[in-house]
């Protein structure tokens, strides 16, 4: 799925341009195939299929579109929601940063990459890197697409499947959500210090509960990362 | 219009906003390594929040029910390195015995 940080940097070791279309497609089944936990996670949240599908094929960011389904879903308005995907989806914008020397784009084609910049078609690019810049550009495109058609295909299926099944909870549907995500943090708790600032946040948020209205719970743990991350090195 | 409908939108708008103005600035202005730092953090902080309220509330009270069964089972097959669609899977069945038989 988009953004889901799964995506090994180092994963080509042969030299051929076609070992770039052949982890640009891996990636792009592998990673799409998540979108089935999407769709069936948006739909048990109470999104329609329609708004569900569209979240897919507009936001296109995994951890953001779970974001939103998670806090609306957990009764929070439509703001808080908004913040707490955007603060996730931040990274993109530094992708993006990343991405435009290499791909040089203007117009249409700029909006086309923007759209795609996630941490699989960032990954993928940067894997190929001693390939060159024409591997690496190719890297970008195939996988960004390649994700894209994948997540939405697979969305829709997940989608459709939890509309056929009714009471989320009797699915474990409800487990489902926060399972998917403790998936996305897992990998990146890879130090002490992420693991006890990942616990002081689940802490937060719950302790902030019972107190403020739901969704800014979430979005005040944002402020854990930031006190940690600007304070003087 | 519904907070659904609002939040496709809004997240959507701002989503791709961020992915346009990062290929349209220059590098120099967010490549702060302070940035960079919480950067990482911050979706430690907010994915891990989601986690918490997604088991153990409902709506603004603390409930332990059949949901943190699910998550025990997630944290287990993390633990053993199961690949993410198993962690969701195993997740969603243990909760939904538990939800069933007690």
């Amino acid at each position: 799925m988009p953004n889901f940080g799964l995506v090994r940097q180092n994963a080509v070791v042969s030299a051929t341009p076609k070992s770039t279309i052949r982890d640009s497609l891996s990636v792009s089944i592998t990673v799409g195939a998540y979108g089935i936990a999407f769709g069936a996670a948006s739909v048990a949240a109470g999104f329609s299929v329609l708004q569900t599908c569209l979240l897919s094929l507009l936001t296109f960011s995994g951890a953001s579109q779970f974001a939103i389904v998670g806090v609306i879903g957990s009764g929070g308005g439509a703001l808080s929601g908004i913040i707490t995907a955007t603060l996730l989806g931040f990274r993109n914008g530094l992708y993006g940063l990343r991405m435009s020397p290499l791909l040089k784009t203007k117009g249409m084609k700029r909006i086309l990459a923007a759209h795609i910049t996630i941490d699989e078609s960032t990954g993928v690019a940067l894997s190929q890197e001693n390939l060159g810049p024409d591997a690496m550009r190719s890297g970008f495109w195939f996988t960004g697409v390649g994700v894209f058609v994948f997540w939405n295909l697979f969305t829709l299926a997940g989608a459709l499947g939890a509309q056929s099944m009714g009471n989320p909870a009797a699915w474990g549907l409800d487990a489902a959500v926060p399972a998917a995500f403790l998936g996305l943090v897992w990998p990146r708790l890879t130090s002490l210090s992420d693991r006890i600032l990942a616990i002081a946040a689940m802490a937060l948020a719950l302790g902030l509960t019972p107190i403020l209205p739901a969704g800014l719970p979430i979005i005040a743990t944002a402020f854990l990362a930031l006190a940690i991350g600007m304070r003087k090195p | 219009m519904t907070a659904m409908w609002w939040g496709v939108i809004g997240t959507s708008v701002a989503a791709f906003a961020l992915k346009y103005l990062g290929h349209s600035i220059p590098q120099k202005y967010l490549d702060h390594p302070k940035i960079q730092r919480t950067n990482l953090l911050i979706p430690i902080t907010l994915l891990s929040a989601l986690v918490a309220i997604q088991t153990f509330a409902e709506k603004s009270k603390l409930v332990l029910d059949h949901r943190a069964v699910g998550l025990a089972v997630a944290v287990i097959s993390l633990k053993f390195r199961a690949p993410f669609p198993v962690v969701v899977i195993l997740a969603a069945i243990s909760s939904a015995l538990v939800y069933h038989f007690f």
